[in-house]
């Protein structure tokens, strides 16, 4: 019997050891995809038959020899990477039956370590989003409270893996993504620094914000799946060309000698007692651990909301420009170019969507790009140097990952209210730095009748991805939240 | 009243890189449609650019080329509007720091006389697709019933060259787009052939009166698609533009089409307005270093420059403009021509030797001169042999065609087979006497006053020395003999 409750490190080490195959992990995760997904609506397309033939293929490379760091591990890929011959929809109608010709780099180097795809997961159209509502194709519920959201954009990603529907999800996170639904979740869910992973493949949302990323059960897996996935890819001109040290065998059980900053402008108590005490308790443990906490400042922390909305939608405003019907995807026919143009613009695109492109066209006009979009790069620079400036002070930054757990659906109503929910994560995507959510606690909503988690967002200096997971593993190993509550969904055979 | 015109040439010229701009697709022209594409320049979902190094590259060559200055720090930036036969609907640019700032077209007219034209900046964009329309019967847009869009262009790397505002007449700007052309090709950066399209200029033109200072309202013309269109189109909107002033009208500024058939430019009453194109740094790039070394690395293996070899030849070497325009423009003949002259040191005999025998045997043998088994440094050889009167012309001319089926040098032919000219005195006299003793009635002939018999003794005694003999002593020595 295939355990698929497992980790991926452990399921890696069961099928190259032959204990089981890769077709029997492959085969129960499908049956467990059947059996929940009515629930949960993590996928917009299972990958049954692709699936099974590819464990059967590894499972002949395995028998003849060959070892793979993931071999067998049930993947899930987020709807906005390309999979050569799958729908690749972005979850858009504008891409609802795209087919795509080739494979993103990231997805190649997890099918070369061993993990095979079950499925293309459900997020917010074109990964705008926080709460996975946005998506134009399916409604993800959060496992641990069926009537509240996974998060997002990654919100089909997390939730796959939180109801055993994969072990390890691929998401990308352009300002809170993988975090934002990984905390949600009760998950680790990790974004390396910029670069570091290629992006060739996936479909842009903000090309100077956007990186891959991991959404997993524990730290470990999260540095096995970075470890395959990271290093230089002469497809993508932004991947940078610098060694890459593995991770996964580094992992620490202590972070003595470690300083860990906190940032004076990210005031927990504003979120509320039950949540600052989680916060209070998760710094508590970190210095138990070893840890030395120092205070640090951002001083333009408060601006990074309002120059992501800017740089983010105008680098979309452009991305999504080829969306036109002309080549590929939706078409609309009108009596001209230009008005094909329109109706297959106006039909294919959600209101999300629409909202951001013309805030981003907006904000590159003549006339208003100076006051706008230049200077909101300005700003990026300075919350930057913050960042470069606090980490002269510590090893590492510990902050909220969220500012509340997964809520209701359909309660933030007014766009900007959601926009808010990436208030913690924005900053380091700014900076590009590597930042990571970690399963922290629980609190029970008001309202609510369920425990539900919250993560802890630790962030490191550029390219400093080792000394991050270490401290991760570390805590994570020390506290064990992740394991004190469990989903609404059947429990997954262990 | 009396005009002067004032015109600025705009031209995109496709760079001819192995592979395009930003993915590995070949770059070729005349490919069946649609197969020379990749996800990245069909712009998919999802793909991203990749510089090609060696456009850049090329586009340094040009700036030095033109002496145009090469800021250390480059970037692209997106020009954003939308048109079906642009696949991302941007396209990849340069704004405010193109590759290479200002420099200057150094040309010259046909009577010679070097005249300049200064750039505004040389910048390195993508191509975009070709659409065709069809249904309509004339190929335009207005009228048909569908287009097609042939995507193998899309991403090939293009130059924009843009210059400033002085060029004076259609001849100065025919000379300008000629010398550019050259120019470019000479450094290996672009077939520029305006029927394929690797070259499509557009002319901004005004006038004013002579003696004025200020500008007058231009017009911009396009499609046109030969250097002859381009004068005529230029000669024939000065004309219409003089017209309307002398007539008080206003000129309106605006962009017109060559009609070719008609010979007149005609308004293209386009509805767009100023375009917005949200110009903005590519995210997908990251901006471009360019080191001293990397220009100095590209500068030390720079082709010979057409205006440098123009300088050289009408002016050091006093040939005539045609011969330097011709030897100028089939650059593998001039550099043959150059290292035949190293060897040489004879510019004016060599000249003589690449234009007339050596392009009379490329002629009938279809061989190019650069690939035939004649080598720089044997018709070097041979040009000093001439020079020296070594040989004659005669024996020079036989030798040429010896080399040119692959005899090899033509100094070892000569010492070989003894065929020196003879300046020996005595061996000279004894042919001329030998031929006199033997034409006895001749020599009578000649002394009673047929001189034309002279021409035949010469040629007598030349045939007696197997060609050896140097004709103008034989001249000299027989005239002596014969008493006059
Ligand atoms: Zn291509």
């Amino acid at each position: 019997m295939a355990t698929i409750a497992k980790s991926a490190a452990e399921i890696a080490r069961a099928v190259n050891a032959r204990e089981c195959s890769a077709r029997e992990i492959i085969d129960a995760t499908l049956s467990r995809i059947e059996a929940v997904e009515p629930q949960v609506g993590a996928y917009l397309s299972v990958l049954g038959r692709q699936a099974r033939e590819s464990a059967d293929a590894l499972d002949a490379r395995i028998a003849a020899g060959e070892r793979f760091p993931l071999a067998g591990v049930p993947l899930a890929v987020k709807d906005n990477l390309a999979l050569e011959g799958t729908v690749t929809t972005c979850g858009s109608k504008m891409l609802e039956r795209w087919v795509a010709p080739y494979t993103a780099t990231a997805v190649r180097s997890m099918l070369a370590a061993g993990a095979i795809p079950v499925g293309k997961a459900n997020m917010d159209e074109f990964a705008m989003g926080s709460s996975c509502e946005n998506s134009a194709l399916g409604v993800t519920r959060n496992p641990y409270d069926l009537q509240r959201v996974p998060g997002g954009s990654s919100g089909g990603s997390a939730a796959s893996v939180a109801a055993y529907e994969a072990t390890i999800a691929l998401g990308s996170d352009t300002g809170g993504s993988i975090r934002e639904p990984a905390a949600f979740c009760n998950l680790v869910g990790f974004k390396p620094t910029y670069g570091r992973i290629s992006r060739y493949g996936l479909i842009a949302f903000a090309s100077s914000l956007d990186q891959i990323g991991p959404l997993t059960r524990s730290v470990e897996d999260a540095a096995l799946a970075y470890d395959a996935m990271a290093g230089f890819d002469p497809m993508d001109a932004t991947s940078v060309d610098r060694t890459v040290e593995a991770t996964a065998g580094t992992l620490r059980e202590d972070l003595r000698g470690l300083r860990i900053g906190v940032v004076k402008q990210f005031d927990t108590h504003k979120l509320g007692a039950e949540i600052d005490d989680v916060y209070d308790r998760a710094l508590h443990d970190l210095e138990a651990l070893g840890a030395e906490i120092v205070e640090v400042e951002l001083p333009t922390a408060d601006y990074g909301l309002a120059t992501y909305y800017l740089i983010a939608p105008a680098e979309c405003s452009s991305n999504l420009a080829r969306f036109d019907g002309v080549r590929y995807g939706l078409r609309v026919d009108g009596v001209d170019v230009a008005e094909m143009n329109e109706r297959t613009r106006a039909a294919g695109f959600g209101p999300e969507v629409k909202r951001r492109i013309l805030i981003g066209t907006y904000a590159l006009s003549s006339g208003y790009y100076d006051a706008y979009y230049v200077r909101a790069q300005k700003a990026r620079t300075l919350v930057a140097r913050d960042f470069a400036k606090a980490f002269e002070r510590c090893d590492l930054i510990a902050a909220p990952a969220t500012s509340s757990p997964a809520f209701r659906f359909k309660s933030k109503s007014d766009p900007y209210s959601m926009y808010l929910m990436d208030y913690y994560t924005i900053p380091m995507s700014l900076a590009g730095l590597p930042a990571l959510s970690v399963p922290c606690g629980w609190v029970t909503p008001e309202g609510g009748e369920r425990p539900m988690p919250l993560g802890l967002q630790l962030t490191a200096p550029l390219f400093a991805e080792r000394p991050l997971l270490a401290a991760a593993h570390a805590y994570e190993r020390a506290t064990k939240h992740a394991a004190k509550h469990g989903t609404q969904l059947p429990e997954a055979a262990r | 009243m009396k005009y002067e015109a004032v015109i600025g040439i705009e031209c995109h010229v496709e760079l001819k890189t192995a592979s395009k701009m930003f993915c590995g697709c070949a770059n070729r022209f005349g490919a069946e449609p649609n197969t020379l594409i990749c996800p990245v320049c069909m712009g998919m979902p999802g793909s991203l650019p990749v510089p090609n190094a060696a456009a850049i590259e090329y586009m340094i060559r040009a700036g030095l080329a033109f002496k145009a200055a090469i800021p250390a720090y480059s970037k692209f930036d997106r020009k954003n509007y939308f048109y079906p036969d642009m696949p991302k609907n941007y396209q990849i640019s340069q704004y405010d720091m193109p590759l290479t700032q200002g420099g200057v077209v150094r040309y010259w007219l046909e009577d010679g006389t070097i005249r300049e034209c200064r750039l505004t900046r040389i910048h390195l964009e993508e191509d975009t697709g070709k659409s065709t329309h069809a249904g309509s019967g004339d190929g335009r847009i207005a009228g048909s019933s569908y287009s097609l869009v042939d995507f193998n262009r899309a991403g090939v790397p293009l130059m924009e060259c843009v210059s400033e505002p002085d060029l004076r007449s259609a001849e100065e700007a025919v000379a300008f787009l000629e010398m550019l052309r050259r120019t470019l090709m000479a450094i290996g950066v672009s077939d520029v052939k305006m029927e394929e399209g690797s070259l499509r200029c557009d002319a901004n033109v005004s006038i004013r009166p002579i003696g004025s200072e200020t500008y007058g309202t231009k017009t911009e013309i396009k499609n046109m698609n030969s250097f002859r269109s381009v004068r005529r189109a230029i000669e024939s909107e000065i004309a219409r533009q003089s017209a309307m002033l002398d007539a008080g009208e206003r000129i309106v500024q605006e962009t017109l089409g060559w009609d070719e058939a008609n010979g007149t430019t005609i308004s293209m009453r386009s509805k767009e307005l100023a375009h917005d194109y949200r110009y903005f740094p590519d995210p997908d790039l990251v901006p471009m270093e360019i080191s001293e070394e990397r220009v100095a690395a590209v500068r030390a293996k720079m082709s010979p420059l057409p205006i440098d070899r123009f300088e050289r030849y009408a002016k050091e070497y006093g040939f005539n403009i045609k011969q330097t325009t011709q030897l100028i423009d089939a650059p593998e003949i001039a550099d043959f021509f150059d290292r035949t002259v190293e060897v040489s040191k004879h510019p004016q005999q060599t000249q003589n030797f690449v234009l007339g025998d050596l392009s009379r045997l490329a002629n009938e043998s279809g061989i190019a001169i650069h690939q035939s088994p004649v080598s720089p440094e044997h018709l070097g050889e041979l040009v000093t042999l001439v020079e020296a009167k070594t040989i004659n012309s005669k024996i020079a001319k036989e030798l040429l065609a010896r080399m040119w089926a692959g005899e090899g040098s033509p100094k070892a032919i000569v010492e070989r087979e003894g065929l020196a000219q003879t300046s020996d005195p005595a061996a000279l006299a004894r042919f001329v006497d030998e031929v006199l003793a033997a034409n006895a009635a001749s020599v009578e002939e000649y002394r009673a006053g047929k001189s034309n018999v002279f021409g035949f003794l010469v040629g007598a005694v030349m045939k007696n020395s197997r060609g050896k003999a140097d004709p103008a002593a034989v001249n000299a020595l027989l005239r002596e003999r014969l008493g006059g």
